[in-house]
């Protein structure tokens, strides 16, 4: 153990405990900017300067490791001046307006500004180079408002192993970006906004689409319905207050008639759809595979997540024909509500406007693919993050703390916990085993709760394995079968799975992959800042909203029954092909 | 008696030819860690310069992000994505050549050049670049052009010492733009 001496306190830390850490340990806050928990420090923003006692300079507190007997002043007048000059100095480079921005209240910057009194910028600098990317569906970058602290730099190359942003020039013409600052269309980006999600200013958001969706709800021709990702009733209250784990279904569906929308529905529903169709396709691959020893693509990959997808496309396109056909459950329901829906209503497609409400920001893009217009339309009209909501709401002048719980709208609302579990790392896997054990064995999962616990939780690469026995006439090629799953969270642990794969280790059956670290609650759309700490709340409160339910299997679905039987036919039918299912496109990497 | 040396006996390299010399230097760095840098370096020796196309084959042979090896090019000075001229001409713009006028002179260089700072001539004679003070601050405004530094440059005196290397190069004509 080391001991430290900080603002006099005395404290004792191991060895490699960094000034900021040790001062954390004692309650005493230091600033950050550039500073994240996961990463390695990078020391760029100079924010979080400390006194040392016997060095001349001040030094970077989250860059530096406590050294035995160090003695460290963090509030000490000349600390104090140094950090608000470092703080003058990134605004007066800083080409934005607050009042105009979409961090505006929700800016690191700003805030520390605030909190450091800086009432005037007294160093007029030259601003740095303006340029406004609005290239791709589902971001926007504004290079004038960056404050190159590289957090974007790290996950995209680190925790997505993508390498869409890198710093490029240097000195005064330093930018964060793509190669040679150009466009990121012209780069490889899977637009999942993990970017977005951890710049601490207005340098990268998603692209706002609220304006498209209230001009539709003014739109008298227009029946305009609305689809929930499964993520978004675990998150959407941080907007309003809430604590990181709160639920707030109820209140989301009540503001969301408020706005005005004709039904309010559930992508949960469209997620038990897609464990029928996906869990189908499992089995059919597995008999291909097992008993007509036909050659087939597996491990079969799930497909729900459209930035792993685009990574797929890009940089493992080999491997396209192991991932399933289904389309994602945003674009299962858009298909629907234009067709079963709209049969019901007497409507045509192009009548009904399908809004969804995603954690993602890929989504916007998903929704844009053009193989996505099944019902003879775009399928998704729009899409908005969970942070958008949040905006729209407040918009309305809707209090949304005070509103009563109120319930989805049937033929499309209706779901089981199967469902709401997607929103998780390991939900997926864990709700299509739920209902492909049952179908094979004509039993329920045997796990207490029905819950898979070695593929709970934020370990990058999970795997368990299950024995089938007991099966029923149809499925008797499978007994004594030890069926192989894994699951990944992140593109980088994507990544040494599908590397694990490729060199014939694991024997997988069935994969997970989600984009986002800890699946979509920790989706590019949520409300910011998303550590393990918030992931972790809001898993635990989606399990909360599974177990919860007396419904947790798909196939009992009593909805979702009735669509089979008036519509689909049964799943992969002619029709589920037609609507529910897509192909891919392999892309190259330049 | 010693035969005196003919000019160079060596053909044009065609592009393929130059590729093809990318791709064995690529082939025999891949699996080196901190490969990108000294391929670079061998990339630019035998292009010239670094383009797009040998970047991207860069990228795609090392296994690293395009964004990478872009913002590692765009660091180091020494690397450049324009054909460089047969002469490079350094504008001063440190403090003394500043107020002194060095701004006067690169805006009139830029003009009779028609190129901006980091780009070469069409006819690929002259590269422009800008430097930060090659210690002739008594004498400024200060160029330098390859090897050697002009002091005092007044901005009438710049088409004659331009003309100076035009006329130095006629004989032997500058490599053509493909
Ligand atoms: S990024 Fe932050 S500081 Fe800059 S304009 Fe936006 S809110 Fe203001
Ligand atoms: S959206 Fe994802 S892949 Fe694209 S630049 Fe941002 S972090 Fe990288
Ligand atoms: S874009 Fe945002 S996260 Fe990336 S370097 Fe700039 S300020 Fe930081
Ligand atoms: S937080 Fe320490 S240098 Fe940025």
């Amino acid at each position: 153990m080391l001991k430290i001496t900080i603002n006099n306190q005395e404290t004792q830390v191991h060895p490699g405990t960094t000034i900021l850490q040790a001062a954390r340990q004692l309650g005493i806050r230091i600033p950050t900017l550039c500073h994240t928990e996961k990463y390695a420090p990078v020391g760029a923003c100079r924010v979080c300067l400390v006194e040392v006692e016997g060095t001349k300079s001040l030094v970077a507190s989250c860059a530096m490791p406590v050294s035995n007997g160090m003695k460290v002043q963090t509030h000490s007048r000349r600390a104090r001046e140094a950090r608000k000059m470092v703080v003058e100095l990134l605004l007066s480079a800083h080409d934005g307006e607050c009042q105009t921005c979409d961090r505006n209240n929700d800016c690191e910057l700003q805030s520390l500004a605030h909190e450091m009194g800086i009432r005037e910028v007294t160093y007029p600098g030259e601003k740095g180079p303006k340029k406004i990317d609005q290239s791709t569906p589902a971001l926007v970058r504004d290079a004038g408002k960056c404050i190159l602290c590289r957090r974007c730099v790290a996950v995209c190359n680190q925790t997505q192993g993508v390498g869409g942003l890198f710093p490029q020039h240097r000195g005064f013409k330093s930018m964060i970006g793509p190669a040679f600052t150009n466009d990121l269309s012209d780069v490889v980006c899977v637009q999942c906004g993990q970017c977005a999600a951890i710049c601490p200013v207005g340098a990268i958001s998603e692209k706002d689409q609220i304006q498209e969706v209230w001009n539709a709800l003014d739109d008298s021709t227009k029946h305009v319905v609305v689809q929930t990702a499964p993520a978004i009733r675990a998150a959407l209250g941080e907007c309003f207050g809430h604590p990181p784990g709160t639920l707030v279904t109820g209140k989301m569906v009540a503001a969301l008639k408020k706005l005005g929308f004709a039904a309010v529905f559930d992508t949960n529903f469209a997620a038990d759809l897609t464990i029928l169709e996906e869990g189908t396709e499992l089995l059919v691959r597995l008999k291909q595979a097992l008993l007509e020893n036909k050659p087939v693509a597996l491990p079969q990959f799930t497909s729900c997540s459209p930035g792993w997808i685009n990574y797929v496309e890009h940089f493992y396109p080999d491997m396209l024909p192991n991932i399933s056909t289904c389309k994602s459950p945003q674009q299962m329901f858009g298909a629907l509500a234009k067709t079963y829906y709209a049969k019901k209503l007497n409507k045509r497609p192009e009548d009904i406007f399908v809004v969804s409400i995603m954690p993602c920001t890929a989504k916007k893009y998903e929704s844009q693919r053009p193989e996505m217009a099944s019902s003879s339309v775009r399928d998704v009209d729009v899409v908005l993050t969970t942070r958008e909501l949040a905006r729209m709401i407040t918009q309305a002048g809707i209090d949304f703390n005070s509103l009563p719980d109120e319930k989805m709208n049937a033929p499309l609302g209706l779901s089981s916990g199967a469902a709401d579990i997607f929103a998780n790392t390991g939900g997926v896997m864990e709700a299509a085993l739920r209902t492909v054990y049952e179908i094979v064995t004509g039993k329920p999962l045997p796990f207490e709760n029905l819950h898979v616990t070695p593929i709970v939780g934020l370990e990058g690469v999970k795997e368990a394995s299950l024995k089938i026995t007991g099966t029923v006439p149809d499925w008797s090629f499978l007994e004594g079968l030890t069926v192989n799953v894994a699951v990944a969270h992140g593109l980088g642990n994507a990544r040494t799975l599908i590397e694990r794969i490729r060199s014939n280790q694991g024997n997988y059956h069935f994969v997970e992959v989600m984009t986002c670290p800890g699946g979509c609650i920790g989706g590019g759309g949520q409300p910011r800042m998303t550590d393990d700490t918030v992931r972790l709340a809001r898993i635990e409160a989606i399990y909360r909203e599974d177990e919860g339910k007396s419904l947790r299997k798909s196939h009992e679905n009593p909805d979702l029954k009735k669509l089979y039987e008036e519509f689909l036919g049964r799943p992969l039918s002619e029709k589920s092909h037609h609507l529910l299912h897509t192909r891919y496109t392999p892309k190259g990497l330049l | 008696m010693v035969e005196k040396l003919g000019p160079c006996a060596c053909q044009p390299i065609s592009e393929d030819e130059l590729y093809l010399r990318l791709e064995q230097i690529i082939a025999e760095y891949q699996a080196k860690p901190g490969a990108l840098i000294p391929v670079l370096q061998m990339a630019q020796g035998v292009f010239g310069y670094l383009p797009e196309p040998v970047l991207k084959k860069i990228s795609l042979g090392l296994n690293k992000p395009y964004s990478e090896v872009a913002g590692v090019v765009g660091f180091y000075s020494f690397f450049s994505t324009h054909p460089r001229g047969k002469h490079m001409i350094r504008v001063c713009l440190g403090t003394a050549c500043y107020v002194r006028g060095g701004k006067r002179i690169l805006e009139v260089l830029k003009q009779k050049l028609g190129i901006d700072v980091g780009e070469t001539t069409s006819d690929r004679m002259f590269s422009l670049e800008v430097a930060r003070c090659f210690g002739a601050c008594g004498l400024a405004p200060a160029i330098s052009i390859d090897d050697e530094v002009y002091q005092r440059v007044k901005p009438t005196k710049i088409q004659e010492i331009l003309d100076q290397y035009r006329q130095k190069d006629s004989a032997e004509p500058a490599r053509k733009d493909k």
